[in-house]
């Protein structure tokens, strides 16, 4: 039918000859475009940090005259005063990256239908199961390692500055990095993001995805619904509350497990003691696992039959 | 082999049924037009092709199942939905490293000649763009794949006459360039009725009329009456009669040309003049009110 197939029989009708395929990374892209729709990601954690770092530099000022009572003679109350705002740094990262997580989550799977954007994402080749281990992946790996990279990045700066505030003040910069044991600070920051606000609370996240994939509106309260209707049940009619507490320790219950910690210091104090072992064999952990996979599934599941809302 | 194969297609909706047992044959190479009113299930039978809904029935889309094999399928299949899907917050450039990392068959090159013909910028995002834009750039994306069934719901929709013959032209000429499988529907019929070799009309969720364009054409012919001869061509029994400036235009189904030639001008009709006879009739009969047209 087209005057080309008639001047060069043959050519365009020859046998269909594969092209070599492009080599192709769908989970690597897919976890590309959550953190290029979802900037909060980076952007609330550096926000936050920027916002504190002004704060912690307006403070800086007065650090000198604090030290020079009892830099030398009281270590304790040095530390005290040294590591305090690097524990805040820490724990407001801690604390974004919940809020991040959480709203991310909830709107991870219900965004994209109602978007309508989900029927770009099937009419390309990445399974409704690489997409939603992709989504699943930004609480479970993402956030946790963009709150550390920012908190270690703050911690820096103040460190560096503070070190400059130190020397100008004629006070010792190596007394400082002694008792701060920054490094210790890091591995412990970082162990702790992993076991108590990654991997402990996963089924929690698995959860907000998959209801995000279920629900038409108010993903949210429909998340929160089901939880406190059990709760509640179980409380009126066993007069129990086994449910809340199993769901309250996923929130709260890895730090016992992860760590021993002499009274009530803060989990990046050096003071901490590792129990990496207690924790990959507690059960909780591995239940929690099982469940957040089988939340992971579902919703997989659940992507396939879902189109726009 | 068939590129898609059906048989008793079925998929309701609660009590509404928007596939009623669909037999279906395209083979490789085709170019089918799939035309039917609003809400007569062409989508509802592309979404269940392309894997996007659950189905009763038999189906192969290039030999797989679609609803259980999509992310393989799509690596052959590529598919433009009805509507504006390209998410908003993307940016251009990241379009294309998307499809262009997760797409096996996807030519960057080919896209960027594409929109190189547009306005569209690199860096802006899909929200900055007019409607149209967001088409081009979809079509863009689309077209550089090197697919081996495309799958075009409403297309053009939203695009000027100028961008819309630049589409099927170049459909046409990809068409040829490769051993490609085209199924397409459109409510602007007539502008694809030279590029099908397909024709398909769909009412109900049935399939009313299925035939090749040849066979379109020998079998549908329309004839200018003058009034002198009109009562001999009524006789004839056309299937569909209408007023076009004062002459009577009667549409015949399968009646003989030379006899027909006889009565006044003979030519070929259009796929939507055919569509309304068509779909008028198939309403008379399953209503059983014998609309007179």
């Amino acid at each position: 039918m087209s005057t080309q197939s008639n001047t060069m029989p043959g050519f365009f009708d020859s046998p269909r000859v594969e092209p070599i395929l492009s080599s192709t990374h769908p989970f690597m892209w897919s976890l590309r475009r959550e953190v290029w729709e979802y900037r909060s990601i980076y952007l609330a954690p550096a926000a936050v940090a920027a916002v504190f770092l002004c704060g912690f530099l307006v403070t800086l000022g007065r650090l000198p005259a604090k030290l020079r009572g009892v830099e030398g003679i009281d270590p304790v109350r040095y530390r005290e005063i040294v590591a305090q705002p690097y524990d805040m740094i820490a724990g407001l990262m801690m604390l974004t990256g919940i809020l991040v997580s959480v709203f991310y989550c909830v709107d991870a799977l219900y965004g994209e239908r109602r978007d309508r954007s989900i029927l770009f994402w099937k009419s390309l080749p990445v399974s409704d199961l690489t997409a939603v281990l992709a989504k699943a992946t930004v609480p479970l790996l993402v956030v946790p390692l963009v709150t550390f990279a920012t908190a270690i990045a703050t911690q820096c700066i103040m460190l560096i500055v503070t070190s400059l505030v130190l020397l100008a003040n004629g006070l010792s910069v190596g007394t400082l990095w002694v008792q701060l044991s920054f490094f210790q600070m890091t591995i412990l920051l970082l162990y702790h993001l992993f076991t108590a606000h990654a991997l402990w609370p996963a089924p929690v996240y698995c959860w907000l995805l998959l209801v995000s994939g279920w629900a038409r509106r108010a993903v949210f309260l429909w998340a929160i619904l089901p939880v406190l209707a059990i709760a509640g049940l179980e409380r009126i009619v066993f007069h129990t509350s086994n449910f809340a507490m199993l769901v309250g320790t996923r929130f709260i219950g890895a730090t016992h497990h992860a760590a021993v910690q002499p009274g009530d210091v803060f989990p990046t104090n050096p003071m901490t003691h590792i129990t990496l072992a207690r924790y990959l064999t507690s059960p909780g952990l591995w239940l929690g696992l099982l469940v957040a996979a089988a939340f992971i599934y579902a919703a997989a599941r659940l992507r396939r039959d879902r189109g726009p809302i | 082999m068939a590129c898609i194969e059906a048989r008793g297609l079925r998929k309701a909706f609660g009590t509404t049924v928007a596939l009623d047992g669909i037999d279906l044959s395209v083979e490789e190479g085709r170019i089918l037009g799939l035309v039917g009113p609003n809400g007569a299930g062409k989508t509802t039978a592309l979404n269940v092709i392309l894997g996007l809904t659950d189905y009763e029935g038999e189906l192969r889309v290039l030999g797989r199942n679609p609803w259980t094999e999509r992310d393989l399928l799509m690596r052959d299949v590529c598919f433009i939905a009805d509507v504006a899907v390209l998410p908003r917050w993307m940016r251009v450039s990241q379009a294309l490293d998307y499809v262009a990392g997760v797409h096996p068959r996807f030519d960057r090159a080919k896209a960027e000649a594409f929109l190189a013909k547009t306005s569209i910028g690199h860096n802006s995002k899909v929200r900055e763009l007019s409607k149209g834009m967001v088409t081009q750039l979809h079509l863009a994306l689309i077209m550089a794949i090197d697919a081996r069934l495309l799958v075009l719901d409403e297309p053009t929709l939203g695009l000027d006459i100028l961008y819309r013959k630049q589409f099927y032209d170049s459909l046409l000429n990809d068409y040829c360039d490769r051993n490609r499988t085209i199924v397409v529907t459109t409510h602007q019929v007539e502008e694809i009725q030279h590029v099908l070799t397909d024709l398909m009309f769909i009412d109900r969720g049935r399939i009313v009329l299925n035939c090749t364009m040849e066979d379109f054409e020998a079998r549908y012919l329309e004839l200018m009456v003058p009034p002198d001869k009109l009562a001999a061509a009524r006789a004839l029994k056309p299937i569909h009669e209408r007023q076009f400036f004062g002459r009577n235009v009667l549409l015949f189904d399968k009646i003989d040309r030379n006899q027909l030639a006889a009565l006044g001008e003979l030519r070929t009709p259009s796929i939507a003049d055919v569509f309304v006879a068509v779909m008028g009739n198939h309403a008379g009969a399953t209503t059983a009110q014998g609309v007179i047209r």
